[in-house]
């Protein structure tokens, strides 16, 4: 039977983009269905994440995965016959899902302070997010990438990011390259490898949407 | 089954959740190990050795190396353990598990909690109602006898917080927020759970609980006025 994979997303979702890279590092042919958020939800997207109804969610042959970090592993588990996503030891593979949970919960919601907000909540947002990549920087260490030679989970949930560094640096006035070098070289490795490049949005793209957004919520 | 105790650690503290949902997979899995309490207030040097990032409890220490956050611990054991799984083998299911676990701690831990421990009304109705929806759609998940079916698996052992936690605090604010007429199907899960065999060998003494959170209730109405 023919795999029948669908990704149900929006452009500029990190979230997305990350499946986005697990998929074209396995090589899996897939539908890619565009949610626009700026619209009500689709049916199609209520049925399938009626817990969450949010982007993005992976269907595979009808079954929805929703959360990105859970779909990423659901097609490393699937899809197990090349480009592992994580590693094969138990340990590093604990150490990977530690890593990439915190770039979960620190990075996004964070990120958003700095164009969102201003002031003393800005400024404890913008302290925050040098924090987070000082911290994963220490983590990245000397190697390549955080999968060591090779993409890995941790890289994969990061990465997408990296599109949004215009628009926290812009609105932050933080400046990430000076504050984290390693952080830079390590994304822009990660860019020049295919399947990444071809699944991220364009960082001024990212960065025009966020100024539409807060002209919609009146920040000035 | 048995291993060598030294190389087995479980850094943790008597009530808390997270460290009992480890207990919890140890047990069932029948690995020895040693436990090792921690003082919350007085952190230990080993505790933020092993976890300088959030110095919290639990962490797993198998051969030296350290493992934190406890849904990654559960998987870890089930990895390295493969008696009685805690985790299906089906990619698919695997997902689904992965995702109920993880809407447990995003949706119904915190809200749960700060339904009790807010003294703003208005904040705290909104924490209540955050949690009767979440705790709403568990309740419309749950198929069988337990999250696993016949067995108890990840997601029930991630769920020890709402048989047991939800319970013991509400009674303290006088909150009817988890009760058997709002939740029947979870209501009547809790009570298998906690009656489970491993579960029930593993919940930390009721009474000295009730009083530590009693006391911090205590505390923040006091600091209130």
């Amino acid at each position: 039977m023919a795999d029948e994979v669908i990704l149900l997303d929006f452009w500029l979702s990190p979230f997305g983009s990350r499946i986005r890279i697990a998929l074209a590092e396995k090589g899996i042919k897939y539908e890619y269905i565009e949610e626009d958020l700026r619209k009500n939800k689709s049916s199609l997207l209520l049925q399938m994440n009626p817990v969450h109804k949010k982007i993005p969610v992976l269907i595979h042959n009808g079954k929805p995965i929703a959360e990105s970090l859970i779909a990423v592993q659901y097609i490393d588990e699937v899809w197990n016959d090349k480009s592992p996503l994580l590693p094969s030891d138990p340990y590093e593979r604990s150490h990977a899902r530690f890593w990439a949970d915190y770039v979960d919960k620190k990075i996004y919601e964070v990120g958003r302070k700095l164009y969102t907000k201003k002031g003393e909540e800005q400024e404890a947002g913008k302290k925050e997010l040098i924090e987070v990549f000082k911290l994963l920087e220490q983590e990245l260490g000397d190697k390549t990438y955080f999968g060591g030679d090779k993409l890995g989970f941790v890289d994969i949930a990061f990465i997408p990011f990296y599109t949004w560094f215009k628009t926290y640096e812009t609105f932050g006035n933080i400046n990430i390259e000076k504050e984290c070098p390693k952080i830079l070289s390590w994304a822009k490795r990660c860019i020049k490898i295919e399947s990444v490049s071809k699944s991220l949005p364009d960082q001024d793209k990212v960065y025009d949407f966020i100024v539409e957004i807060r002209k919609k919520l009146g920040i000035e | 089954m048995t291993t060598n105790q030294e190389e087995v650690k479980l850094l943790g503290a008597t009530g808390s959740p997270f460290v009992c949902r480890v207990q919890i997979a140890l047990k069932l899995k029948e690995i020895e190990y040693k436990f090792v309490e921690e003082n919350l207030v007085n952190k230990s040097e080993l505790l933020l050795k092993y976890n300088p990032i959030y110095k919290k409890v639990p962490v797993f220490v198998h051969n030296d190396k350290p493992i934190i956050e406890s849904l990654v611990i559960l998987e870890y054991i089930d990895e390295i353990w493969k008696q009685n799984p805690i985790l299906p083998s089906d990619p698919y299911q695997r997902s689904l598990a992965r995702f109920w676990s993880k809407f447990i701690d995003d949706k119904i831990v915190l809200a749960s909690s700060k339904s009790v421990f807010t003294i703003d009304e208005k904040e705290r109705e909104k924490h209540i109602e955050e949690s009767t929806e979440a705790l709403q759609i568990l309740e419309n998940e749950l198929k069988g006898k337990f999250f696993g079916g016949e067995e108890i698996n990840f997601v029930d052992i991630a769920a020890v917080f709402i048989a047991f936690w939800i319970p013991l605090v509400q009674d303290i604010a006088d909150l009817q927020l988890f009760t058997d007429e709002k939740f029947p199907k979870l209501y009547n899960w809790s009570q298998e759970f906690l009656n489970h065999p491993v579960v029930k060998q593993n919940l930390p003494p009721r009474d000295p609980l009730f009083a530590f959170f009693k006391a911090r209730y205590d505390g923040l109405l006091a600091a209130s006025k």
